[in-house]
């Protein structure tokens, strides 16, 4: 054994140089990464905490590069494709050549991709300031050559993450990896659909966009974020998932399930009535693969709670995979007509959408950031400025959802009470108030996570063990 | 390698045939529904207009699609499939910051409403929180003698010159005033604020349903057990006649008349106000000023316990001091207009 160990402690000189220069190289893809996701988010909630204000103050920064309908899809697409995925990709990146115990296939494929993401998000935003859009359809309103610039992105990471796992050491393909480059694959198909004129007029295009829009959050955020949550937990307890088994089943349900829901956006529209009931019957199923997949993460963190009492990226990923419970099964809720008569056109849906893509995704990424980062760059950030973080995010974004859910249910019911429209519009007022002192709130921690970002990736602290030593020494002594 | 093909060739292969079927082959066969009979395409100045409108993403907060419930028959009827055939990109919208704009061209006929509340909203809508459009307007000293101008209220008016829309805005306005849905075939024309369209344009309605036919029963006795709700008045003033006569009743100098004071409202005879709330009105000098934009009717939208209401409510507000209406009142008089 003995001599098993030095060889394993003292590699053949050339393999070494090889594993440090993959390193440096994915460390830099990486920080690259996360850098310019943190860049775009604090942009995109900067513009999010503008459109706040002027809900409660309209004549604010008049003009027409910065009025309402533009910036608005100025904060929806660059929170999407500028802070989500750009740290998304970067993670998986880093899960997939991890993971598979190989380097990244192409540090020059992952740079192209990064440069690539982040011109379509720059050039989108500056058009969609000046006007140009494709139409007001939600989270594609790039004009069309620049979201064929994102698709290029994502076949150029496409590419990357499979010539990663097809180098990896082990037969099986580690089960992140699944959805991380099913994601990929699976949002190629959805760009492509997405842009292609040739079955999209009228309420054709109506039906494709409650296909894309759904598709966009159900099979590029959710696979890839889960995913990252099937590396990093396991990674930060030091134990394995708990079942393989219920991944699997997750993985092809949402596969089956998520893209037959789209048109659970239009209810009470002239879309035919059995495209929008099977919306809702499946919206149901989507019990099976969110429950089921919550029950795995959280039995994996099971009897670790005291872990998370010590560490904020259990924290935030807890968060994180109770907000994608919440916020899912909230969904399935939203999708009944009854209670869609109530709260469709209202602010719930908004509620709806902050907390699914903040508490779920955002959370995830902090936490998940706050876990594999560090990893990479072997520095750290400081206990005090995750905790700032944590709980400025927190309690924000609960102000934010409990106001705006209670708001835009008094907007339905005001609406279904006969009360002339402009009572709706006051009544929302004191919510809008409370709903832009949690955005407030939630920009901060924004500042907090930069500071923090920048920490782990130039800071002088080193990082600890991955394992936090109380628990190595549980598990010694079990 | 063959793992790889499995699970990710395998999945990719299920989406594909998933993005197809719930995606794009739905996308095809939609996208050749004809269009409702009536519908006509947008005219160029209308079709510039609607660029304006996505460019500016008046979707965000304004939708364009009537549901089939309670709460929605005040936009319209209920949306059909052949209304949108010439709308691409479709706007159909996911919010309502704002109200549903379907029919916004028969709610709201006046181009001069349209341009005031554009350059800003507060100045028709105080408690609205809709942006304000100045940018789609330029102050000028001197406008030519066909250009339109914009009267604005005292408080939004520029100091010097008067403002008059741009090109892009004359192109919006037009767009807004093209909203009306035609009625479905073999219907009287639809709900109510259809009704009010059809009866005000000349748009073709079902042969041999004189228009007057067209209004509804009254919703409440018209007897003796009539009691004036100043509430409820005031809540049907807000919703149908605040938007261009103001809460205040000021109305907007050239554009729209005060109420406040005026001669009809006060008059113990309260036919002249109630023959207007039935029929519109437009191109006529009230209390010595000539007004241009017109006034939609209402007799087919309002039942005569509305309009009483309403009229009520004008009588008892602002300083004005006329004799109250009860609805058989105002049946009467809708009666008299008939013959």
């Amino acid at each position: 054994m003995q001599g098993a160990s030095d060889a394993a402690q003292k590699p053949h000189p050339a393999q070494q140089q090889d594993s440090t220069g993959d390193r440096d190289a994915l460390r830099a893809v990486v920080v690259g990464y996360t850098l310019t996701a943190v860049f775009w988010l604090l942009v995109a909630t900067g513009v999010g905490l503008i459109l706040a204000y002027k809900l409660g103050a309209p004549d604010f920064a008049p003009g027409p590069w910065f009025t309402f309908g533009r910036l608005r899809a100025v904060h929806t697409n660059a929170t999407f494709y500028g802070f989500a995925t750009l740290a998304l990709v970067g993670l998986a990146c880093y899960v997939a050549a991890s993971s598979s115990r190989a380097a990244l296939y192409s540090t020059r494929l992952a740079w192209a991709g990064l440069v690539l993401f982040n011109l379509a998000c720059l050039a989108g935003t500056v058009a969609l300031c000046l006007g140009y859009n494709d139409g007001n359809l939600e989270y594609r309103e790039w004009p069309w050559p620049i979201r064929v610039i994102f698709l290029a992105a994502l076949g150029v990471t496409a590419g990357n993450l499979i010539g990663t796992v097809a180098a990896r050491k082990t037969e099986d393909i580690y089960l992140a990896n699944w959805y991380t480059v099913g994601a990929t694959l699976f949002t190629c198909v959805i760009a492509t659909v997405g842009v292609l004129p040739w079955y999209q007029q009228g309420l054709g295009q109506v039906s494709v966009s409650g296909y894309y829009m759904h598709n966009a959050v159900g099979l590029w955020f959710t696979p890839l974020m889960l995913g990252i949550f099937y590396y990093a937990l396991p990674k930060r307890l030091n134990r394995p998932i708990y079942s393989y088994a219920l991944g699997v089943l997750a993985f092809w349900t949402n596969l089956v399930f998520y893209p037959i829901i789209g048109a659970h956006h239009f209810l009470f529209t002239p879309l035919p009535w059995w495209l929008q009931t099977t919306a809702i019957v499946f919206s149901v199923a989507m019990f099976v693969p969110v429950w089921g997949g919550t029950a795995n993460f959280l039995l994996t963190m099971r009897g670790r709670v005291s872990d998370m009492v010590h560490s904020y990226s259990l924290l935030f990923m807890f968060v994180g995979v109770i907000g994608y419970l919440v916020g899912s099964s909230q969904g399935t809720f939203e999708a009944f007509r009854s209670l869609q008569e109530v709260w469709h056109f209202t602010n719930f849906t908004v509620g709806h959408s902050h907390l699914t893509m903040y508490g779920f995704i955002s959370f995830g990424i902090f936490g998940t950031v706050y876990a594999l980062l560090p990893l990479a760059t072997g520095r750290r950030a400081s206990r005090f400025g995750m905790a700032v973080h944590f709980w400025l995010a927190l309690v924000g974004s609960f102000i934010y959802v409990i106001s705006l859910s209670v708001g835009g249910t008094i907007q339905g019911l005001d609406w279904m009470a006969g009360k002339p429209f402009i009572q709706s519009v006051i009544d929302l007022q004191p919510f809008f108030i409370w709903r832009g002192v949690g955005g407030l709130m939630m920009f901060l921690s924004h500042v907090v996570f930069a500071w923090n970002v920048w920490r782990i990736a130039y800071g002088r602290e080193p990082a600890p063990a991955a394992v936090p030593q109380a628990s190595l020494a549980r598990q010694a002594a079990a | 390698m063959r793992k790889m093909w499995l699970i990710f060739g395998g999945a990719s292969a299920i989406y594909v045939v998933l993005a197809m079927l719930m995606g794009v082959l739905p996308g095809f066969a939609l996208s050749k529904i004809a269009p409702t009979p009536g519908l006509e395409p947008l005219t160029p100045l209308e079709a510039e207009g609607r660029e304006v409108y996505v460019a500016n993403g008046c979707s965000y907060c304004h939708t364009q699609q009537v549901r089939p419930v309670p709460q929605d028959r005040v936009y319209g009827r209920p949306s059909a499939p052949g209304d949108f055939a010439y709308q691409t990109p479709e706007l159909l919208g996911s919010q309502r910051t704002g109200p549903d704009l379907t029919n916004i061209g028969a709610r709201q006929p006046s181009a001069t409403w349209h341009y005031i509340h554009l350059y800003n909203p507060r100045a028709v809508v105080p408690e609205s929180i809709m942006p304000p459009y100045a940018w789609l307007f330029e102050t000028v000293e001197e406008p030519p003698a066909n250009q339109v101008t914009v009267p604005l209220p005292e408080p939004w008016a520029p100091d010097e010159g008067v403002v008059v829309p741009t090109r892009k805005a004359e192109a919006l306005v037009a767009y807004l005033l093209s909203l009306r849905q035609p009625p479905l075939p073999g219907t009287d024309g639809g709900t109510s604020a259809q009704r009010a369209a059809t009866a005000s344009d000349g748009m073709p309605h079902a042969a041999g349903s004189p228009e007057h036919a067209m209004a509804p029963e009254p919703a409440a006795p018209t007897g003796a057990d009539y009691q004036y709700d100043p509430a409820r008045g005031a809540a049907l003033y807000t919703s149908t006649c605040a938007a261009c006569h103001l809460p205040t009743g000021k109305g907007v100098p050239g554009a729209f008349p005060p109420l406040a004071g005026n001669t009809a409202v006060n008059d113990p005879d309260p036919a002249r106000h109630v023959r207007v709330i039935l029929d519109g009105l437009q191109g006529e000098e009230i209390d010595g000023v000539f007004y241009a934009s017109p006034m939609p009717p209402f007799g087919a939208s309002l039942d005569d316990r509305e309009i009483a209401d309403i009229v009520n409510h004008e009588r008892s507000s602002w300083g004005n001091d006329g004799a109250l209406v009860t609805p058989a009142e105002v049946a009467a008089i809708r009666r008299a207009a008939n013959e």
